[in-house]
């Protein structure tokens, strides 16, 4: 039996009962959709339109369309990509790493982090299909036997290496959160009222009915699918920065590129899962379930991969500098203080700077601020990764290959699109399914809420008897 | 929830102490318990009730070392066998370059294996058994014992009476 000290602030306020839980969750997936849902659905679906007919004409004219060049090859594309596979390292983060952490306060957010997270693929993916010009041969990807002298692809490239881990990622983050779904959709199949939504919970509920054997076979398998996750998230965005690492190109030629990189994965998702939070708290009344303790922990996480990150670019610097060669030194030296150098410093303040602005209570206690803080993190966060690949292309190694990249309506229309994908699919989700981990927070709340004075008694009684006759071991936590 | 049929007491508990400490007492007292459901895992819950332990995390190795034979064995055929190709001047067969590949593979394989195992283990299939179940409040806030009074040697209000002694709010008689 885990028992929290007294003195820790509970993780649930409001002195919720397991009803509680359940009708507070339960409440915005029964209930008819609000006038700000339409609202903001419906300006969600205006930018999916305007970005898939954006898309549309992308693919039918082709990358021309772009502002890519000779030299700048890379831009806009790479750069959502990374930006959105980096944004989709925080659910799977919270899910699998904080659970073998023990970290209860996840209970919260996990479940709304992994929809996150599963969303950011899809878009990220959705760059890779865009940057292909030509998505009706993306299976020319994958290891199938062909016409073409049966020529396999290339399993030394990283870009190979890409399509296994971005699909690997997206599945088994897709079956981790379906898995932790399943026991709320049979809640919500037992509420249901209506036949058609207690036969689509039932359908996908698949029977759930909670018996002790379940439950300890499902504890099994998340605890063994967290295992297999934690290093899955790490090996993603190691397999992204090899794209830019193991090639040739001054700038992207480094070995700290995997750690940086997947240390700003979780910084920026971080950030991103705060803005999602900060407004679904409001939005469904959850400040009961999200409370400011929470948000103060995720602040604190931000101002700590941001602090990495920070670390990483001065490194960087310095061993572009230490290296002594001449064509690092002048990589590095022309983001600071070449025509890119707005974006250099944009990435440097953003990322920098403004977490460490956490290391006051008062303002990582601040919702305003933190929202405030989370949008600069990922807007600094993209810059980063624009710096990396534009800046380090735009000077090649002859200076009359020296070219600059600005992008065209359809880079940014692009760019809009996997804005309206995204929060066309996360509002759905805030809808249609339950935002928070019911059974979860039923399962902190008895060490954690309110009602702990209780508690505490009734789990003195137990030691006592236990004490008496040790019938068998409990004390799993 | 296989093969229901016959006559069940059923115990309804508030709370998952209570019913965790419940379960101890009535097996001694010489009850057979089937099952009990719950709204979120109670640990102990199945050692306490003599489940034997999962064996699922056997099948996840297995899935996984089949996953990973099945990375490297398409790795090195086609690479090295199939169309040997030399790139950028490592042999054809250049096992760190299969590292990622075959861990990505692995991952996959054992989560999807174990994940399927999961479902037939628990006859978890889309739309099944949604109507035959002792409370549904057992996914809201109650925790349900359900006493299969055909396999206990005990009368129904021996077990009924042990039931309430032992805490539990209600006693109800499902029969399927």
């Amino acid at each position: 039996m885990h028992v929290t000290s007294p003195v820790r602030e509970p993780l649930i306020q409001g002195g919720k009962t397991y009803a509680d839980v359940t009708e507070d969750i339960c409440r915005h997936v029964e209930g008819k959709p609000t006038k700000e849902w339409k609202i903001a659905f419906g300006i969600s679906l205006v930018v999916l339109a305007y970005g898939t007919c954006c898309l549309a004409w992308t693919w039918w004219e082709g990358l021309g369309v772009w502002g890519l060049n000779k030299t700048v090859g890379w831009a806009w594309d790479i750069t959502n990509f990374v930006w959105w596979v980096g944004i989709g390292h925080a659910g799977t983060l919270i899910s699998a790493i904080l659970l073998l952490f023990r970290q209860k306060w996840r209970t919260s957010i996990n479940r709304a982090a992994e929809a996150m997270t599963i969303f950011a693929v899809i878009c990220a993916a959705s760059f890779i299909l865009m940057h292909m010009g030509r998505p009706w041969m993306a299976y020319w990807a994958l290891p199938l036997p062909n016409a073409f002298g049966s020529l396999w692809v290339n399993f030394n490239s990283p870009l190979v290496w890409d399509v296994f881990a971005i699909s690997t990622y997206f599945s088994v983050s897709l079956v981790f959160w379906y898995i932790g779904l399943i026991p709320d959709l049979a809640t919500i199949r037992d509420r249901a009222t209506s036949k058609v939504s207690r036969f689509m919970y039932g359908t996908f509920a698949l029977g759930w009915d909670g018996s002790a054997k379940t439950w300890s076979r499902y504890e099994y398998i998340s605890l063994i699918l967290a295992g297999l996750s934690t290093p899955l998230v790490l090996s993603v965005h190691t397999i992204v920065s090899m794209d830019f690492a193991t090639s040739v190109i001054p700038g992207w030629h480094t070995t700290i590129f995997p750690p940086y990189f997947v240390a700003g994965a979780i910084f920026s998702g971080f950030a991103m899962v705060q803005n999602l939070m900060l407004i679904t708290r409001v939005v469904y009344k959850l400040e009961d379930y999200i409370t400011l303790e929470h948000i103060e922990t995720m602040n604190k996480v931000i101002t700590l991969t941001g602090s990495v990150v920070g670390v990483a670019y001065i490194t960087e610097f310095f061993i572009a500098w230490y290296s002594g060669v001449e064509y690092e030194s002048y990589a590095f030296i022309n983001r600071a203080t070449g025509p890119y150098w707005w974006a250099y410093w944009a990435m440097m303040t953003c990322n920098v700077i403004s977490p460490q602005l956490f290391w006051s209570r008062k303002l990582r206690r601040s919702i305003t601020f933190t929202f405030f803080i989370s949008v600069i993190v990922n807007i600094g966060m993209w810059f980063e990764r624009f710096v990396i690949i534009v800046t380090s292309l735009h000077r090649d190694y002859i200076p009359s290959s020296w070219a600059m990249f600005s992008p065209t309506r359809y880079d940014i229309g692009d760019y809009i699109f996997s804005f309206g994908l995204f929060f066309t699919l996360f509002l759905l989700f805030s809808k249609y399914l339950p935002v928070v981990n019911m059974a979860e927070v039923k399962a902190v709340i008895r060490s954690t809420s309110a009602q702990l004075p209780k508690k505490i008694a009734g789990v003195a009684k137990v030691r006592q008897r236990e004490a008496a006759a040790p019938l068998f071991n409990k004390d799993i936590e | 929830m296989a093969e229901l049929s016959g006559k069940y007491l059923v115990g309804v508990y508030d709370d998952d102490d209570t019913v965790l400490h419940a379960v101890p007492t009535l097996r001694k007292a010489g009850v057979k318990i089937q099952e009990v459901y719950s709204p979120f895992p109670i640990h102990g819950m199945d050692d306490a009730l003599g489940h034997p332990r999962t064996r699922i995390g056997i099948a996840a190795f297995i899935f996984g070392v089949t996953g990973c034979c099945v990375a490297l064995t398409l790795m090195i055929w086609t690479m090295g066998i199939d169309w040997p190709m030399i790139v950028g001047g490592k042999d054809s067969i250049s096992l760190p370059n299969y590292i990622p590949i075959t861990f990505e593979l692995t991952v996959l394989f054992t989560a999807f294996g174990m994940v399927t195992t999961f479902f037939i283990s628990n006859g978890l299939t889309p739309g099944a058994h949604n109507h035959e179940r002792f409370d549904v409040r057992a996914t809201d806030n109650k925790f349900v014992m359900a006493i299969n009074l055909g396999r206990n040697s005990m009368s129904e209000d021996e077990i009924s009476r042990a039931l309430r002694d032992s805490g539990a709010e209600e006693v109800n008689i499902k029969q399927f």
